[in-house]
C-alpha cells in the first residue's frame, strides 16, 4: 500500500504499525517525536497498536531548540 | 499622527503595497513587539522589525556577546564582544531606524518576570535556544492570551509556528513536555548553519508584521519546517481538536507557570 510520510509518497507493507514505520524511517529519539496521522495526534502508547491504512498521511514533528546561543 | 517627509521616504516601499499603505504603516509604528533572546533568531527578527518601523520593540536577554555568536547573530559586531547583547542589539536597531523605541531587559525570562514582560506587548517572538524557556513562553502567552511565534533551529533545519489565542493549537499541544536535559541536542552541541537563523528569524518577523497588519494567513494550526540541505519547505497541518491540551485545552491542568530545569547553554 502507499502512504505519504513527511510529504513524500512511499510504498510500505500492508497494515504497518507506527512503531515499525519509525524503525524503517530510522527516526532518532522516537520517544521525543510527535506523530500525526491524517492530521490527528497519535499517543506514544498507541505507536505499537496503530496500524496504518492505504493513503494515510503521516508526519513526524521534532523538538528543535536553537536560536539564542 | 502625520508622517514626516523622512518617514514617507523611509517607508515608501511599504506604503506603496496595497496590503500596507499609510494606514498599515501607522499600525506598525504604533505596534509593540517583544523579542525574547537576542541571538540567532532574535537578531534578524529584531533588525527587520526595526527597519519596518515597529514603534516599540522590547528585547530580553541576560547574556553578553561572545566571539562564537558572530557566525550567525548578525545584530552584533566584532567590537561588541563582551557587551550585553541587549545593549549591542539596541545600538544596531537605533542606528538603523531612529523611529523605533527599543526597551532592553537584561534578564532571562522566568515564571516570576515573564507575565509582566509580555503584558506590555502585542506580539511575542520566541528566539530562545532551550526548551524550558520555550515551554515557559508558550504557557505564559496562553495564560495571558498573547500571540507569539515559536521557532527552533539546529544543524541545517528550522521550524516555526504561530500561536494566536483561541485560533489554533499552542506549542504544548504539539509537544506535551520538555525533553529531559541532554535528550535532544542543542545548537551548541550539534551546530547550526549561520544563515538558518536569518531564514527562520526573518520568517518570525514576517509573522509579527502580518499579525499587526491583519493581512494574509498566519502559521496558525500549522508547523512549517525548512530543510536547507534538501532546500525544501514543508507545512504540516496540526490537529484541529486540541481540547485536551494541558494548558490551552478546555480543562487546563497547567494554570501556574513552571520553571523547568535549564539546559546548560553558556553562549560559548
Amino acid at each position: 500500500m502507499d502512504i505519504t510520510v513527511a510529504g513524500i509518497k512511499k510504498e510500505v507493507q500492508e497494515n504497518i504499525t507506527i512503531d515499525k514505520l519509525i524503525e524503517n524511517e530510522k527516526i532518532d529519539n522516537p520517544e521525543y517525536v510527535t506523530v500525526t496521522v491524517n492530521d490527528e495526534f497519535i499517543d506514544q502508547e498507541n505507536f505499537s497498536g496503530k496500524e496504518l491504512k492505504d493513503s494515510d498521511v503521516v508526519e513526524f514533528l521534532y523538538f528543535m531548540g536553537g536560536g539564542r546561543i | 499622527m502625520a508622517f514626516t517627509n523622512e518617514q514617507l521616504e523611509r517607508y515608501s516601499r511599504h506604503i506603496i503595497l496595497k496590503e500596507v499603505g499609510a494606514k498599515g504603516q501607522k499600525k506598525l509604528l504604533n505596534a509593540r513587539v517583544l523579542i525574547i533572546g537576542a541571538g540567532g533568531l532574535g537578531a534578524p527578527a529584531a533588525m527587520y522589525l526595526a527597519a519596518a518601523g515597529i514603534g516599540t520593540i522590547g528585547i530580553a536577554d541576560a547574556d553578553e556577546v561572545d566571539l562564537s555568536n558572530l557566525q550567525r547573530q548578525i545584530i552584533h559586531g566584532t567590537a561588541d564582544v563582551g557587551k550585553a547583547k541587549v545593549k549591542s542589539a539596541k545600538e544596531t536597531m537605533n542606528a538603523m531606524n531612529p523611529d523605533v523605541t527599543v526597551n532592553t531587559y537584561r534578564t532571562y525570562v522566568t515564571s516570576e518576570n515573564i507575565l509582566d514582560l509580555i503584558n506590555e506587548y502585542d506580539f511575542i517572538i520566541d528566539g530562545t535556544d532551550n526548551f524550558p524557556a520555550k515551554f515557559l513562553i508558550n504557557d505564559a502567552c496562553v495564560i495571558a492570551k498573547k500571540p507569539f511565534s515559536h521557532a527552533g533551529i539546529i544543524r541545517f533545519q528550522g521550524q516555526l509556528m504561530t500561536y494566536v489565542p483561541d485560533k489554533g493549537p499552542c506549542y504544548r499541544c504539539v509537544f506535551k513536555n520538555p525533553p529531559p536535559k541532554d535528550a535532544v541536542p542543542t545548537c551548541k552541541q550539534a551546530g547550526v548553519i549561520g544563515a538558518m537563523g536569518g531564514v527562520i528569524g526573518s520568517l518570525q518577523a514576517m509573522e509579527a508584521i502580518k499579525y499587526i497588519l491583519g493581512v494574509g494567513e498566519l502559521l496558525v494550526g500549522k508547523l512549517l519546517t525548512y530543510d536547507a540541505l534538501k532546500m525544501e519547505f514543508h507545512t504540516i497541518n496540526l490537529p484541529k481538536n486540541t481540547s485536551n491540551c494541558a494548558v490551552c485545552g478546555e480543562h487546563p491542568v497547567i494554570t501556574d507557570l513552571i520553571d523547568y530545569e535549564q539546559i546548560e547553554c553558556d553562549g560559548k
